[in-house]
């Protein structure tokens, strides 16, 4: 598979005082408040926090699902505050990659198929789609089960698709939203390895949602704490840094 | 996401839910098939009428006749004529050299009475030209068609042939004798004439289902039918005897009662009638009745496809329900597939190409059940007409554009289903569909 990396030290995404207030009857809530960041390409960060710290929406704000009330998102010079709908959708489509919690495969299409799903809706040539596909698949070690369907394998196998189905269309930047969430620690475990792997081999850029802070210290590259949609902290992992100069 | 693509994955979404796509394409196919069987008796009774009215021979066909007839009245054309024409030889031979005139023939027809197993049997005799074997009037009929037209032949009409003989079929090549009144001028120089009776022996050989010779002129349907030729030979007295009488001098000229003119299409009978009365004889055709026979039959198509449409348009509530289910089962995967790139417009058309396949499929299978509801219905009405000893007849007719039109309208009503449904699906906040469990 050919990497479209996001070269390293350029800017892949620069966020500007983003704002996400939603109103829940009388109450305004401040999902995300004024958080301002610049990620750099190739980098592996972590945004953790508690639950209902804000980090899943400001993913869903970078990945493009969903617009700021206020503030910009900057990604391939572009501000996503500002992209129509149909714009969001192919830089969802050609930009980005995204890993959920639960996997969200499709249950009645095999491996293949729900890998094959991205290159669907980029309107790929139908024989380089079965190029690609078993390319992603061979990458998370799953080219012997293309014919199988997702309940027919196991929740880490089920990542592994997930993450070779984010690959597939080569985005140039990952999102995952827990992606150890559903899994025991030895299996999230090798996924991280998987996307570490991934991270350094094609040089992507990967932003990961979690709450487990032991995960986020082994292996990612930077660390940003939210909490009440704030941002409390950001710095490079120490552990990484400093165990990489070493 | 390509059409293709899109239908690939539409077919898998209807299959996933087999039992309820399954019911509400039967909805559909349910309301086509009323759509069709109502249009196909429409089109099949239209075709009935037509077909027996075409194959009389009466709809590209002008009769002539002389403009003051027996029957007296206000003359058929406002424009005045100097003097009356006799519809005599020369005016047959004028009006066969109009444009776009295939042949023009005396409508001879008379009453008789046959002698058949040394039984009298009354009826009507019509001479018949050799081209009327073209019209199609004869066309499936048993025994075969004169073989000249001076031959002594006769082609028995099926009713008439039934009061002969039970078994219509073993009367072709039995010989029948016909008794006629003859004229005969008188010698004197008065212009009277005589009237003999005569016999003359014919062969029978064939019997016809249709009515060749029914509509106008003498006196009414020709139910035995002989060649032009042979019937001219004959003189038997015509209608139009007694005003050849009381015109006096002219009576020794022979004259007809009625010409027929046969037109080459039903397009140029309106032309041949004008040119005939511009001439100056009565002239008047079937067409302006077929007209409206064709008017009354759209009306009647347009009333019984509403009705059926009813059908068509409950069908189309459940195709409505069936997405909107799909909708809520689906809103996860719709969020999944928003996550991975598929613009709003995308999820619309799969909404869409989902309704318009369970459209198409409801449409084929509307038109089958359709055309199978209409069979059905042609053969229990030939079976009673069976019982009743008439000829069989096809009452129901499924034409190419029925069928296209079916499985057309299914797909464009389903789409217009699907409009509430795609849109919805379409507006879906992605966050809010992954969230959803």
């Amino acid at each position: 598979m050919t990497p479209t990396p996001g070269s390293a030290n350029s800017i892949a995404l620069q966020l500007d005082r983003v704002s996400r207030h939603y109103t829940l009857g009388a109450s305004a809530i401040r999902a995300v408040d004024d958080v301002s960041f610049t990620i750099r390409g190739g980098e592996f960060v972590a945004l953790l926090g508690s639950s209902g710290s804000g980090k899943s929406t400001l993913l869903n704000l970078m990945a493009g699902l969903d617009r700021p009330t206020s503030g910009a998102i900057h990604a391939d010079g572009r501000n996503l505050a500002e992209l129509s709908s149909l714009e969001l959708a192919r830089y969802r489509r050609n930009t980005v990659g995204m890993v959920f919690q639960s996997f969200n495969l499709l249950p009645r299409m095999t491996l293949a198929e729900n890998v094959e799903l991205p290159l669907r809706l980029a309107e790929v040539d139908r024989d380089e789609r079965a190029t690609r596909v078993a390319e992603a698949l061979q990458r998370v070690k799953l080219d012997k089960r293309t014919a199988h369907r997702p309940a027919e394998l196991s929740g880490g196998e089920q990542q592994r698709t997930a993450i070779a189905r984010a690959l597939v269309n080569r985005p140039r930047i990952l999102f995952a939203d827990e992606p150890t969430g559903n899994l025991d620690s030895a299996t999230g475990e090798s996924i991280m390895n998987l996307l570490l792997e991934i991270q350094s081999g094609l040089g992507m850029t990967i932003i990961m949602v979690t709450h487990e802070r032991p995960i986020a210290e082994k292996f990612a590259t930077r660390l940003v704490m939210m909490g009440d949609g704030k941002l409390l902290s950001d710095g490079a992992n120490q552990e990484i840094t400093s165990g990489v100069s070493q | 996401m390509k059409l293709r693509d899109m239908t690939e994955l539409a077919v898998r979404n209807l299959r996933e839910a087999l039992f309820r796509n399954s019911l509400t394409t039967l909805g559909v196919a349910v309301g086509v098939a009323s759509l069709v069987a109502m249009l196909s008796l429409g089109v099949g009774l239209q075709n009935l009428a037509s077909n027996r009215l075409t194959k009389s021979g009466l709809f590209d066909s002008v009769f002539v006749t002389p403009k003051l007839n027996m029957r007296g009245g206000p003359p058929s054309t406002a424009v005045q004529q100097p003097e009356t024409r006799l519809l005599d030889e020369d005016a047959r031979r004028e009006i066969s050299k109009l444009p776009n005139v295939i042949e023009v023939f005396p409508q001879i027809r008379f009453p008789t009475e046959v002698r058949f197993a040394e039984k009298p049997y009354p009826t009507v005799v019509a001479g018949m030209p050799l081209s009327s074997k073209q019209s199609g009037a004869f066309d499936g009929m048993k025994g075969t068609f004169f073989s000249g037209e001076n031959a002594n032949e006769a082609i028995l009409q099926i009713e008439f042939a039934k009061e002969l003989s039970k078994e219509t079929d073993s009367l072709v090549g039995k010989s029948l004798s016909i008794r006629y009144a003859e004229r005969q001028q008188l010698a004197d120089s008065s212009g009277g004439f005589s009237i003999i009776p005569k016999e003359k022996q014919l062969q029978i050989i064939g019997v016809v289902e249709t009515e060749p010779a029914s509509g106008f002129g003498g006196f009414g349907n020709g139910r035995l039918l002989i060649p032009i030729g042979v019937a001219q030979s004959l003189r038997a007295a015509q209608v139009n005897d007694l005003r050849d009488v009381v015109r006096g001098g002219a009576a020794t000229k022979q004259t007809y009662a009625s010409l027929t003119v046969r037109a080459k299409t039903t397009a140029n009978v309106d032309d041949i009638e004008a040119a005939v009365k511009k001439m100056g004889f009565g002239a008047f055709s079937l067409l302006d009745a077929s007209k409206s026979l064709k008017i009354f039959f759209r009306v009647l198509d347009l009333l019984l496809g509403l009705f059926a449409s009813l059908a068509l348009a409950v069908a189309t509530l459940g195709i409505v329900n069936t997405l909107v289910m799909a909708i809520l089962e689906r809103r996860r995967e719709i969020g999944v597939l928003k996550a991975l790139g598929a613009a709003d417009s995308d999820v619309k058309r799969l909404f869409f190409v989902e309704a318009g396949v369970m459209g198409l499929i409801g449409g084929i299978a509307g038109v089958i059940l359709g055309w199978l509801i209409g069979r059905a219905l042609t053969l229990a009405t030939n079976i009673y007409l069976k019982r009743q000893e008439l000829p069989g007849v096809e009452i129901s007719s499924v034409p190419l554009w029925l069928v296209l039109f079916g499985i057309g309208f299914a797909i464009a009503v389903s789409l217009v289903a699907g409009l509430y449904p795609a849109s919805r699906a379409a507006k879906l906040n992605p966050v809010e569909a992954l969230r959803y469990e």
